[in-house]
């Protein structure tokens, strides 16, 4: 019973905490579950994997009244995080634990730095790709002087960043927002607040496709995943509530350092095979 | 006062796409599938509370430890099993149950966009989310889940 009860507290403040900062809540909980609750790694993805379609499900209809995202980008890319996932849940149950905590650490790592760095410049007036015409992706949002046209680039990087991004979603049960930011922001050049909002759309089916497969293997257990699930749920429904008055610059950095340590944590304890 | 004489940038309107489909279609099958979205997530939250409410009665006492990874028995590892669970009235068979229409809720929106699609007679995305479905379905089905 207090086991619940606190993995609940720390779920919903996981929660909040990651969306707030907009840094996600799954890439925290994974590393609090094993480091201090002394959960074995696959329990704690399976967990967090079913947190994470509920957390993106979940604000999906708060971002669809904004106007920002689009199903077309966020469809096409879907193709290629969905087949990244089920490569990724798939080699998940044959590498060794003390591996998935190395790379588990060294993405935790560069979400810290990627949260330090700042955004990347807004796209203007960029010529239309061919291949991005064609696929109906380019598109308009509201903007303070009126709807903004985008042009989407390089659409085959973004795809394979893609690909990638779906697989470490399915390897370690996170949204893995931070490959997300590199392909959607970086190299398609999308404008911040679609890739946002499109990326938050594709979560939810990027870890479906793996969580069939963690299920079947008896990694989501229900005495732990309900704690996790109603705790981070209840923490992003309310920090989406909030958002808008909180300062977020200091939490950012605080989360940022706690993601930091939490990374070198699990890079120290998967080297030494101590998970 | 002088007057700023740094040239503000205006971003020219770009061209729209005479490729692009009414946005309006688009838009009203966004906020659809935004409910959608949230309706299931908030129907299977209902459920896993009301599993965990069951479960932690019976076994709170209990202690729970997951240092040592054992896998879960079969009952809560595949739709019949699960569903078997919830018919003799346990809690964690309730809890997966929650967990399945959680994993549900996306792969209905992926549907839902197809006929969305379809009524855009947009071939192209008719194919690319078939693509998806048929992955999504593999892994459910696929993985051994329904067995």
């Amino acid at each position: 019973m207090e086991f619940t009860a606190v993995v609940a507290a720390v779920s919903f403040v996981a929660g909040l905490l990651g969306s707030l900062t907009g840094l996600g809540g799954g890439v925290v909980l994974v590393p609090l579950l094993t480091l201090i609750f002394r959960v074995d790694i696959r329990y704690a993805i399976g967990a967090s994997l079913v947190s994470v379609i509920a957390t993106s499900s979940g604000a999906a209809a708060a971002y669809v009244k904004e106007g920002f995202s689009n199903i077309r980008i966020g469809m096409f890319l879907e193709i290629a995080t969905t087949f990244g996932a089920l490569c990724g849940a798939f080699l998940a149950t044959r590498i060794p634990t003390s591996s998935l905590a190395m790379i588990f650490g060294a993405m935790l790592l560069y979400s810290a730095f990627l949260s330090r760095k700042p955004r990347p410049q807004a796209q203007r007036n960029l010529p239309p790709d061919p291949l991005a015409t064609r696929l109906r992706m380019n598109g308009s949002f509201p903007d303070l002087g009126g709807p903004r046209s985008y042009n989407v680039q390089r659409v085959p990087t973004g795809f394979s960043l893609m690909f990638g991004a779906g697989a470490l979603s399915g390897l370690l049960g996170i949204g893995s927002g931070a490959v997300k930011v590199l392909a959607m922001d970086q190299a398609m050049r999308i404008p911040f607040k679609v890739s946002t909002t499109t990326s938050n759309f594709m979560i939810g089916v990027t870890a479906a496709a793996s969580a069939g497969v963690y299920l079947s293997r008896g990694y989501v257990d229900p005495g732990l995943a309900m704690p996790v699930m109603l705790g981070v749920l209840a923490g992003s429904l309310l920090g989406t509530r909030i958002l808008f008055k909180a300062e977020t610059n200091s939490l950012r950095l605080v989360f940022s350092v706690v993601i930091l340590v939490l990374g070198l944590q699990m890079l120290y304890k998967g080297f030494w095979g101590k998970i | 006062m002088p007057v700023a004489r740094v040239p503000v940038p205006q971003p020219e309107p770009l061209e729209p796409c005479p490729l692009q489909p009414q946005p309006w279609d688009d838009r009203r099958m966004e906020l659809i599938l935004g409910n959608l979205l949230r309706s299931g997530v908030l129907l299977s939250a209902a459920v896993v509370l009301w599993g965990g409410c069951i479960y932690l009665s019976r076994h709170g006492h209990e202690k729970a430890s997951y240092r040592v990874f054992v896998g879960e028995p079969s009952e809560f590892c595949t739709i019949p099993g699960v569903i078997h669970s919830v018919l003799n009235g346990r809690g964690r068979g309730l809890i997966q149950l929650g967990l399945l229409l959680l994993i549900a809720t996306p792969i209905a929106r992926v549907a839902f966009s197809m006929v969305g699609f379809a009524l855009e007679r947009d071939r192209m995305y008719v194919v690319f989310t078939l693509i998806v479905l048929a992955v999504l379905l593999y892994s459910l089905l696929g993985s051994g889940i329904g067995l």
